[in-house]
């Protein structure tokens, strides 16, 4: 228990420090790592909702990602070309406001999660995994085939949305923004995670039945945490996009979802600092075996086998014991 | 929208959907008997379409590379459930996505290691490469033609397989009840090594037979894979007839949407908008045929036995 505490902060502490230190001795391309890692323990955080809290194995999460993603390149196009997004019945105009974007991806997503987990979560098990991932690839086939946000190509965005007036195109001013906002969704899903729903989910994980007998149903619990977790994801995906300043179908295909679910097992699944050190590793792996080498991900399967079949609880099962916190 | 064209189309999706079906068939069976969920089915296919590659490259056989496609997935297979796979049949799912989710990462970058990421190329054989007459005066791919009927044949060996032979008795009673088969003295470990052997080795093939109308590239097993999914789910797991009839189902819808979806636009759109909704409606028809299906049966339409 302590022990994990230790962890969070230093991990917090770490993700600060190294792009700091990176800012002094000039490289901004540290920065933007760290950036990336943060965003997507974002995504992470967000995928573990369901996956860590509720035992929901999704693996249609990049659908989530990949529609934040749009939010912000579609509202950020027709600002950037001064063309309406919708002129009947009501006109809406595009927008480089980060705030307005980052409620759109939320709420884009928190709208698809439904939709998708309403269908998704009428079956358990092995069919939900294969739906999930159905889904998600159902996003992605959709966005390859529709030509007026680019398609295949995506679209990019030639400058930074804006936030309070701030330069985002500075890399330490964007790492802050995302850095903020994971403290945030950090503090929002450990609060979520003690309240008398994340403990009911979490029994509604162990038990359904008994859940079930005590009068709460398993099924809209299961709904709330899929929803919100897409809201956090969409809402990475949406600050993904800004960072690159790109978006493409590779951000709804089925290898990202995969892949947030690598941070999130790669880390430690049902602890909420989890997934920032699985994205954080994740991050440090790409960079350092892709230097190694282009076939970079021959390690990183064998590192993951090597999780899966012999420790189980990733970083955080390593360093702080089995016990899932109860706090 | 000529008659003729609507049987091609039809015959397109009918060949499609027995193509999937071998590769469901395999995925269905190793759940139902394994109670695995394999996300490295595709690389198996994948596998299967580049031994078969590399062997017509040599020696010019289209059906020894057929041959060479079952063997190298099913020699792929043993060894992936002995080292890996055979660790997974007692851990919950989330641990068998994972692994073979690791698995596909080290079968496609190793594979891109060995071929590079230039697509290869496997001819289909002289004897299948015109086309045939059929009635009606259609014209119609002998190639694609072959591949309905073995997809059939293949269907059918199973089918029969599973229903008259020992080895089918096995695979049901083990689909039924694990622990008793092998206190009936069953050499469990064993059976399970075929099971796999045999799925990797019907998606080695599907690998192959596709090869020859598709390139064979790295990363070309998992879109099937998913539809596979999309099959099964509609089917229901771990039941043949279901992954036959899903799989069916699915090449038409997605074969017909294609075609069909835009035309139908078409009646009340300008050409250029009903072609760009047409398709983007198409190429989610099946998702939606899922959601249906889900909607009304949540185990599949045969599903229920096995969950």
């Amino acid at each position: 228990m302590r022990r994990e505490r230790v962890l969070n902060a230093a991990l917090l502490l770490g993700l600060l420090a190294i792009p700091l230190w990176a800012w002094i001795v000039d490289e901004p391309f540290t920065i933007t790592l760290v950036t990336r890692a943060v965003i997507l323990a974002i995504a992470g955080i967000g995928l573990n909702v369901a996956l860590g809290l509720g035992g929901l194995v999704s693996l249609g999460h990049a659908a989530f990602f990949g529609l934040g993603g749009y939010a912000m390149g579609i509202l950020a196009y027709h600002a950037q070309t001064y063309t309406p997004l919708i002129e009947m019945p009501l006109l809406i105009e595009g927008t480089k406001s980060m705030p307005v974007i980052w409620l759109v991806a939320i709420a884009v997503s928190a709208l698809a999660a439904l939709a998708i987990g309403a269908l998704s979560l009428r079956t358990t098990g092995v069919y939900f995994i294969m739906i999930t991932l159905a889904f998600g690839q159902m996003f992605y086939y959709f966005a390859i085939s529709w030509p007026a946000y680019g398609g295949e190509d995506g679209l990019s965005i030639y400058v930074r949305n804006g936030v309070a007036g701030l330069n985002t195109m500075d890399p330490l001013t964007f790492f802050a923004i995302c850095y903020a906002l994971l403290l945030l969704v950090l503090f929002i899903v450990s609060r979520l995670a003690a309240s008398p729903f994340g403990l009911m989910l979490g029994a509604a994980r162990q038990n359904p039945a008994r859940v079930e007998a005590v009068g709460q149903a398993p099924y809209r619990l299961y709904l709330t945490a899929f929803v919100i977790s897409g809201a956090i994801t969409g809402l990475a995906g949406a600050l993904f996009a800004d960072l690159n300043r790109f978006v493409s179908p590779v951000m709804l295909s089925w290898q990202t979802s995969g892949e947030i679910m690598v941070f999130v097992i790669l880390g430690g699944v049902g602890r909420v600092f989890g997934p920032v050190a699985g994205a954080a590793l994740f991050i440090a792996l790409e960079h350092w075996l892709g230097g190694l080498s282009d076939y970079w991900h021959i390690y990183l399967g064998a590192i993951l086998l090597g999780v899966v079949l012999f420790a189980r609880g990733g970083i955080y099962g390593l360093i702080a014991g089995r016990e899932v916190a109860h706090d | 929208m000529s008659l003729i064209l609507l049987v091609e189309q039809a015959l397109n999706g009918l060949q499609l959907g027995v193509m999937l079906f071998l590769m469901a068939a395999g995925l269905t069976l190793i759940f139902g008997v394994m109670g695995l969920i394999n996300l490295a089915h595709g690389s198996l296919y994948m596998v299967g379409a580049f031994a078969a590659a590399a062997v017509a490259g040599l020696t010019g056989s289209f059906l020894l590379a057929l041959v060479a496609s079952l063997a190298a997935a099913a020699l792929a297979g043993v060894i992936v459930e002995i080292t890996v796979i055979r660790r997974l049949y007692d851990r919950d799912h989330l641990d068998q996505v994972l692994a073979t989710f690791a698995l596909i990462l080290i079968f496609s970058e190793g594979t891109r290691w060995l071929y590079g990421s230039v697509p290869l190329y496997l001819d289909r054989p002289e004897w299948l490469s015109g086309t045939v007459t059929l009635p009606l005066g259609i014209e119609y791919s002998a190639y694609r033609l072959a591949l309905i009927g073995a997809g059939l044949a293949v269907a059918a060996g199973l089918f029969w397989m599973i229903a008259r032979t020992r080895l089918g008795i096995q695979i049901r009673a083990g689909e039924n009840d694990r622990e008793m088969i092998g206190a009936l003295g069953v050499n469990i470990s064993g059976l399970y090594t075929l099971v796999f052997a045999l799925g990797s080795a019907l998606a080695g093939l599907a690998g192959a037979l596709i090869g020859a109308i598709q390139s064979v590239q790295v990363g070309m097993g998992e879109p099937v894979l998913i539809l596979a999914f999309v099959v099964i789910v509609i089917g229901g797991i771990g039941s043949i007839k279901g992954a036959l009839v899903g799989a069916i189902l699915v090449g038409m819808t997605d074969t017909l949407g294609r075609v069909l979806l835009p035309q139908a636009f078409a009646l009340f759109m300008d050409a250029s908008s009903a072609t760009t909704a047409g398709s983007a409606l198409a190429s989610m028809a099946i998702y939606l045929l899922m959601a249906g299906v889900l909607l009304f049966r949540p185990k599949g339409l045969f599903g229920g036995a096995t969950a």
